[in-house]
């Protein structure tokens, strides 16, 4: 306020005339008007941030884990245990897929065990596609066996509800394979759902140690009943049959297995 | 009737929140409620600016919370959930302090309110947010009046609470009469962290659906529908990947439905005496409910839809959208008392409270109507005359006249002015409009389908309303009381569909979350913009645009209603004019939060022609 009190008594001083005086108190004013106008705006004229797409957690990580299967086969003199897991961490678009699946006898020491990590990026409106390796072991009392693989999958909801889960797979050996997983939720109410099930596998060549025939696998349908007393867990009960098919049946039948197998099995779906 | 309300100039009104009883009435209640929550609040519980500068001031903190005997914790305003009722006058400036008492970042977005952008709210967008311990001028002249409300529009506190109603006195004459009023705010509350619902619905998104299609119900729909109807209705939405009975994300399972922050069992009471006029300003402050509400026995006329004065429309019930408001007036011709219900849109639940002549009275709850089916309509889908058989679309015609018919009946022929015929003319040629075909782009994987034919549907009251002999309020019905201002023809079309991807969980326009486009929608300053949606979707989004009006296109033209939120039906397309006043960058989001947070979401822009937005 000093400098403008100054300025006042300077013009003050330099015009007779009163009229002058106001017309220059004038102009003064006109040249504060708008320094004022501006302070008193002040809030107005605060700067926004600058355009960001990042405000929001619409690309958040997030992480899933679900146990489809945790079950007692019953079958005569085998009686397996059987586990079926598989989660993703990751965004919409790009995601870590894991998936781990294996059977072990109760009865002796046996069991197979499949695992595979993939890179999973959506790539229809219900389907991901995914890439990445596998690695099987199966082993008994006396010694054990695996081989790795390359995987191209794809996996999402086909049309009809059906969750389903195809691959191929490319052996460390050269040998290429196939597979197919198939399942769809039928309501009976709001929390006991009906979940039939179909697998399949095929392959090109014929592995002797691993008891895999050129050409289609088996075939393995299963019906199971859940009650999700959260959704997050759900006790089942079901009946399961296993078909050992074409050269695959004839291998099983020189090792003595039955290419056949049918049971009940009991379990619990979970997931995180 | 409309003339009578337009000419009166003296203010009827006598009291406000002048009641008899007293608080010590209500023993016991939690003292977390706001006082409006009461039946019997005071002035004194009611905020309204002081001193020359006109000063408000707000806190932000977390709160112990009562909902119908459970214990919980939440945000609250001034300690209460909802927050005070704010009370400003059109005309004044306002300074509204806002302090932040949380360890986490907040924010107040001001809806459906006029203003500086910077003094919008919204963080990332007008403003930094304000952190933890900081307090916010938010300073602005008021120049509109109506009801609104206010919130959060920080991460998900919107759904601990962190809400209120504002209510602006007009500076003329209210050209709408009443005795006495009462904000009626309805919410949902959960008692689960929200963050952990977002996370359910990524990885399941039927997690909170316990309606979904059984054996049971397949079996009644051969039975009322024949078998080869119902099978052909399964298999098209199997075929499709969609559910018919995605009605809402987060229901009932979760959620207690709130009237004024009371849950069903604490019975929100207002009260009335015999011949008065209770102006009833219903506020849809839930974070993803949509609502139908009706007072049986009792007509509603609505008087106000977001804030703005319309022509007068009686009618015995209506949908509001989140963030929507609608101010209705009922006058009780009997001293007895009577049931508000609100139910959810999916019937999982209800909020309620009582309307009575006295304190702690209640009157017969109604039942919840049955969970209604998504249609081929909804789908996006033209019917052939075979399709009309099945499912919701037979009751889309059908509805379509019983409304006709009953604005006949109950309309008394001295209120039947120009503009109701208008409606019902307009109705009628609106079901014969032609749907728009969808354009040859898909939205890609963000979008899990299209509506490949767009529909009108200003005459459909919604899925399952209007069907059971009610007279339910429509978009059409909508005509402001003041002509608007600008009589412009639209110079620009800016066209956005609201996408998403149940499955997924994803949330978009046009396909894109909000995290994949790389700028903001253009809007030039006071140009005149038509901007139309479309809903490709398969669920109701309310869509809400910040810091300028929406004149919906439902056929009244200059009249056509003033709104900040839009509901749109599935596979709806609807037009609104826009004069961006106001430049700056403004919000722009579907207002269930799950959705606004999960991506859809865009900013727009408005800018002079040299790009300053100052």
């Amino acid at each position: 306020m000093k400098p403008l009190n100054n300025t006042i008594k300077q013009t003050q001083k330099n015009f007779r005339d009163n009229n002058m005086l106001k017309q220059n108190i004038r102009k003064i004013v006109m040249i504060l008007l708008p320094i004022l106008v501006l302070t008193g705006i002040s809030v107005k004229a605060q700067i926004a941030p600058e355009f960001s797409n990042k405000i929001l957690p619409d690309n958040e990580t997030y992480f899933f884990f679900i146990a489809d299967r945790l079950e007692y086969y019953s079958i005569e003199g085998l009686n397996p245990i059987i586990g079926d897991v598989q989660g993703y961490i990751g965004k919409d678009y790009n995601k870590f897929w894991f998936k781990a699946e294996g059977e072990a006898l109760t009865a002796e020491k046996e069991g197979e065990m499949e695992l595979q990590g993939l890179y999973s990026r959506p790539v229809a409106t219900y389907f991901d596609v995914q890439v990445g390796l596998r690695y099987d072991v199966a082993y008994n009392s006396v010694s054990s066996n695996s081989r790795g693989f390359a995987v191209l999958g794809m996996q999402g909801l086909a049309p009809y509800l059906f969750e389903v889960d195809g691959s191929i797979q490319l052996s460390e050996d050269g040998d290429l394979s196939g597979s197919f997983e198939g399942e769809l939720d039928l309501l009976v109410t709001q929390r006991l759902i009906i979940q039939p099930r179909l697998t399949t596998s095929v392959a090109v060549q014929k592995v002797e140690e691993f008891g895999v025939g050129s050409g289609l696998n088996n075939i393995q349908l299963g019906l199971r009943l859940r009650y999700e007393i959260k959704r997050e867990f759900a006790p089942y009960v079901g009946i399961s049959w296993n078909r050992k098919l074409s050269e695959t049946a004839d291998l099983a039948k020189l090792e003595g297995a039955d290419i056949s197998v049918f049971g009940v099995v009991a379990g619990v779906r979970l997931w995180y | 009737m409309k003339k009578e309300e337009k000419t009166t100039t003296k203010i009827s009104r006598r009291t406000f929140f002048r009641y008899t009883a007293t608080i010590g009435a209500v023993a016991g209640m939690s003292t977390i409620l706001p006082a409006y929550a009461f039946s019997n609040f005071k002035e004194r519980d009611v905020l309204e600016p002081t001193g020359a500068e006109n000063i408000l001031d707000l806190t932000i903190s977390e709160i112990p919370i009562n909902i119908d005997g459970k214990k919980s914790k939440a945000i609250g305003i001034n300690g209460k959930v909802p927050g005070p009722l704010i009370r400003l006058k059109e005309g004044e400036d306002v300074l509204l302090r806002v302090k932040n008492e949380l360890d986490e970042d907040t924010s107040i977005h001001w809806h459906g309110i006029i203003l500086p952008f910077q003094m919008d709210g919204v963080p990332g967008v007008s403003f930094d947010g304000i952190k933890p311990g900081e307090t916010f001028e938010y300073k602005f002249p008021v120049i509109q009046n109506g009801t609104y409300w206010y919130h959060s529009h920080s991460k998900l506190q919107e759904q601990l609470g962190h809400f209120g109603p504002m209510i602006i006195e007009p500076k003329d004459n209210d050209p709408v009469e009443f005795d006495r009023e009462y904000p009626v705010i309805l919410s949902d509350w959960t008692f689960e962290s929200p963050y952990d619902v977002i996370k359910k619905l990524k990885k399941m998104d039927g997690y909170y659906n316990f309606q979904k299609r059984t054996f049971g119900e397949f079996f009644k729909d051969v039975s009322e529908d024949g078998f080869s109807n119902a099978f052909k209705n399964y298999l098209a939405f199997g075929r499709m990947r969609m559910s018919a009975t995605d009605l809402a994300d987060v229901t009932g399972a979760t959620y207690t439905y709130l009237m004024n922050g009371r849950g069903p069992e604490s019975n929100w009471n207002a009260l009335f005496k015999k011949g008065e006029k209770v102006r009833l300003r219903f506020i849809n402050a839930a974070a993803g409910s949509t609502f139908d509400v009706r007072i049986p026995g009792l007509k509603m006329t609505v008087v106000q839809a977001d804030g703005q004065n319309i022509e007068p429309v009686s009618i015995e019930e209506f949908r509001i959208g989140i963030a929507e408001t609608y101010d209705v007036i009922v006058e009780p011709k009997e001293e007895k008392a009577f049931t508000i219900f609100a139910e959810s849109i999916d019937r999982s639940g209800f909020a309620r409270g009582t309307l009575a002549p006295g304190e702690g009275m209640a009157a017969a709850v109604p039942v919840l109507r049955p969970r209604p089916s998504r249609s081929m309509k909804d789908m996006g889908m033209k019917m052939d005359m075979g399709d009309m058989k099945m499912d919701g679309m037979k009751m889309d015609g059908m509805e379509k006249k019983d409304n006709a018919m009953e604005g006949m009946d109950h309309g008394n022929m001295e209120g039947m002015d120009h503009g109701n015929m208008d409606h019902n003319m307009m109705g009628m040629s609106g079901m014969s409009s032609e749907p728009v075909k969808h354009g040859p782009d898909r939205h890609g994987l963000g979008a899990a389908a299209i509506a490949d034919y767009q529909f009108d549907r200003m005459d459909e009251p919604g899925i399952g309303l209007g069907n059971d002999g009610r007279k339910v309020l429509v978009y059409r019905d909508l005509k402001s009381l003041e002509p608007n201002v600008d009589k412009r023809k639209p110079e620009r079309e800016v066209e956005l569909h609201l996408t998403g991807n149940m499955e997924r969980y994803m949330w978009s326009f046009d396909g894109k979350e909000f995290n994949e486009v790389d700028g903001p929608v253009e809007f030039g300053h006071k140009e005149r913009i038509r901007l139309t949606l479309v809903n490709d979707t398969m669920m109701e989004h309310p869509i809400h645009l910040h810091g300028m009006w929406m004149e919906m296109e439902n056929g009244n033209e200059l009249y056509n209603p003033r709104k900040h939120t839009l509901l749109l039906q599935p596979a709806q397309r609807i037009s609104a004019l826009v004069t961006p006043n106001d430049k700056g960058r403004w919000a722009f989001h579907c207002h269930i939060l799950y959705h606004m947070e999960m991506g859809m979401f865009r900013v727009v822009q408005v800018s002079d022609k040299n790009g300053g937005i100052y």
